[in-house]
């Protein structure tokens, strides 16, 4: 067999797999389409449930889970992108070195541990209750890693030419880091944000132990009030709920709205990685 | 006036320069040529402590500038910078407009307002030989310019905030044949106002715009004098042979 021949078979076989790949994301979506979308109207997006989570629909959850997204990410965006522009522009040695392990492994623990930290932390220790302020605090610490890492990409990514020829100028660090390198960086760092969003508007353990409510069909009004939550509310309908085959398909439904917030915020934030890309004037 | 006093440096455990000593006279033309590796970019780069930049990096003897040493502990670094200034070997403008990048050093040092930035930054392109070509597209990106165009712009961009030395490394060796002649007319002109000191591979360009070259081999500083003397009757044999083209 020559070397062409090796080429064919290993190129096609990559191809086999990523469509497979492929299919299967599209099987999947295509599976809660087709169950949800039935389901799907104003009311069931605009009203609470009712009749034992079998009927109505899934406003507060909705609510509760914009509520964390926006939590987590005024808690996690700032400090991530800090933290990343110190290990990456400022900090050197050592210090680098423990941060970026740390937050690799970080990275790497279990979303329940998280659940249960924040439990112990936030809602007991720090005494915030079951609160949006607790879950979002936690679903921040979860997605921080990502944050971390994605801003540091984005940072390395941009030539070092740019900042040489800043410095160069005179410029100092921080106004190099603010004028030259935080703009050349942004459009990958709002990746990396779409990134965390997904990964948070998801997860369920975090939330479990630290703000999700089982059935609380009326609005939150402050930051330390309990609220529903999309996945764990899926969770329940799916899993725990009074009458589990009556409410199977608001669970399908539910599972579509989620997945059609990720969409709709990846779309939202791709739009302001475009604007800021605009703003980058490279040709 | 510029003076090397007995410079050694080093990277980690590596000497990239040995006892190296000379003078630079102001608003003149300055060459440092040698073979790659020779050390002739880390000695430009430390007059605008670029060098700074390197961890691991380690410097002795005394480098003057006007008499100071920009080594002291009390020198602030980003003023030296703004006083001497840098063309890098590639052109590397900034993503940003062609009048922003011009503008970029008067902002940062905070030098005068909006219109006394404009008046700069005409002077700047003017100075550098590019404001005929750009002056009708200001407010485009620098990127849609040529690579020579590209280079003239960062020499404005040093120029502007008007420094009385200007290091360039090897700045034409990315350039075509006729971007880099109007590179070398431009440092002719330039050298009436400014004290340049330039790194290049192209030892005819050496001999074509400097008025004094220093040929640099192994971290050492073999030979410095008159270009004409290196070029024509240089002392030493290492010299010979290199602008000879005999290695290098």
């Amino acid at each position: 067999m020559n070397r062409k021949h090796k080429q064919i078979i290993a190129f096609t076989a990559f191809r086999i797999v990523g469509i497979i790949v492929v299919a299967l994301l599209i099987w999947i979506l295509g599976f809660i389409i087709y169950n949800g979308a039935g389901t799907l109207s104003i009311d069931f997006i605009t009203t609470s449930p009712t009749d034992g989570m079998t009927n109505g629909g899934i406003f507060p959850a909705i609510v509760g889970t914009l509520c964390l997204i926006a939590g987590s990410m005024i808690f996690a965006f700032p400090l991530g992108v800090m933290s990343a522009i110190y290990t990456n522009e400022y900090g050197k040695g050592l210090i680098v070195r423990i941060i970026r392990i740390m937050t690799n492994n970080l990275g790497g623990v279990p979303s329940i541990v998280f659940g249960l930290f924040g439990m112990s932390l936030f809602v007991n220790t720090l005494g915030f209750g079951d609160s949006i302020l607790a879950g979002s605090l936690t679903l921040g610490l979860l997605t921080l890693p990502l944050v971390i890492r994605t801003t540091e990409e984005a940072l390395k990514a941009v030539p070092d030419s740019y900042r040489s020829s800043s410095l160069a100028l005179g410029a100092t660090k921080l106004q190099t880091i603010r004028h030259i390198v935080l703009p050349a960086a942004s459009p990958n760092i709002i990746t990396g944000l779409i990134l965390s969003i997904g990964r948070v508007s998801g997860e369920t353990a975090p939330i479990l132990f630290t703000v999700a409510a089982y059935f609380l069909p009326k609005l939150p009004t402050s930051i330390f009030d309990q609220v529903m939550a999309l996945p764990y509310h899926l969770y329940v309908l799916a899993t725990s709920g009074t009458d589990i085959e009556a409410s199977r398909p608001l669970a399908y439904g539910t599972a579509l709205v989620l997945i059609a917030i990720v969409l709709l915020m990846n779309i939202v934030a791709a739009i302001i990685r475009r604007k800021f890309e605009k703003n980058l004037i490279t040709n | 006036m510029i003076e090397a006093k007995n410079i050694n440096f080093y990277y980690k455990d590596f000497q990239a320069l040995k006892d190296i000593s000379l003078r630079i006279d102001p608003k003149s033309v300055t060459a440092f040529i040698g073979p790659s590796g020779c050390g002739k970019s880390t000695f430009l780069r430390l007059f605008n402590r670029m060098n700074d930049l390197i961890n691991g990096t380690r410097l002795t003897g005394q480098c003057l500038i006007n008499g100071r040493d920009i080594y002291e502990k009390a020198v602030n670094v980003d003023e030296l910078r703004k006083d001497v200034g840098m063309v890098f070997q590639k052109p590397n403008p900034f993503p940003k407009t062609i009048f922003e990048n011009v503008a970029y050093g008067l902002k940062v040092n905070a030098m005068g307002r909006k219109d006394f930035i404009s008046q700069q930054v005409e002077k700047a392109l003017v100075a550098a030989a590019l404001w005929d070509e750009v002056k009708d597209k200001l407010h485009k990106s620098a990127y849609a310019l040529s690579g020579g165009q590209q280079q003239r712009l960062c020499i404005a961009r040093a120029l502007a905030v008007e420094p009385s030395i200007i290091l360039m490394d090897e700045p034409a060796s990315a350039l075509d044949p006729i971007s880099t002649a109007r590179i070398e007319e431009l440092i002719n002109e330039l050298k009436n106002d400014y004290t340049i000191l330039i790194v290049t591979h192209n030892m005819q360009q050496a001999a074509r715009i400097s008025s004094k070259t220093g040929f640099f081999m192994l971290g050492e500083l073999v030979e410095y004098g008159d270009t004409k003397q290196i070029f024509n009757s240089p002392t030493k044999l290492q010299t010979q042979n290199y602008v000879n083209g005999n290695f290098g």
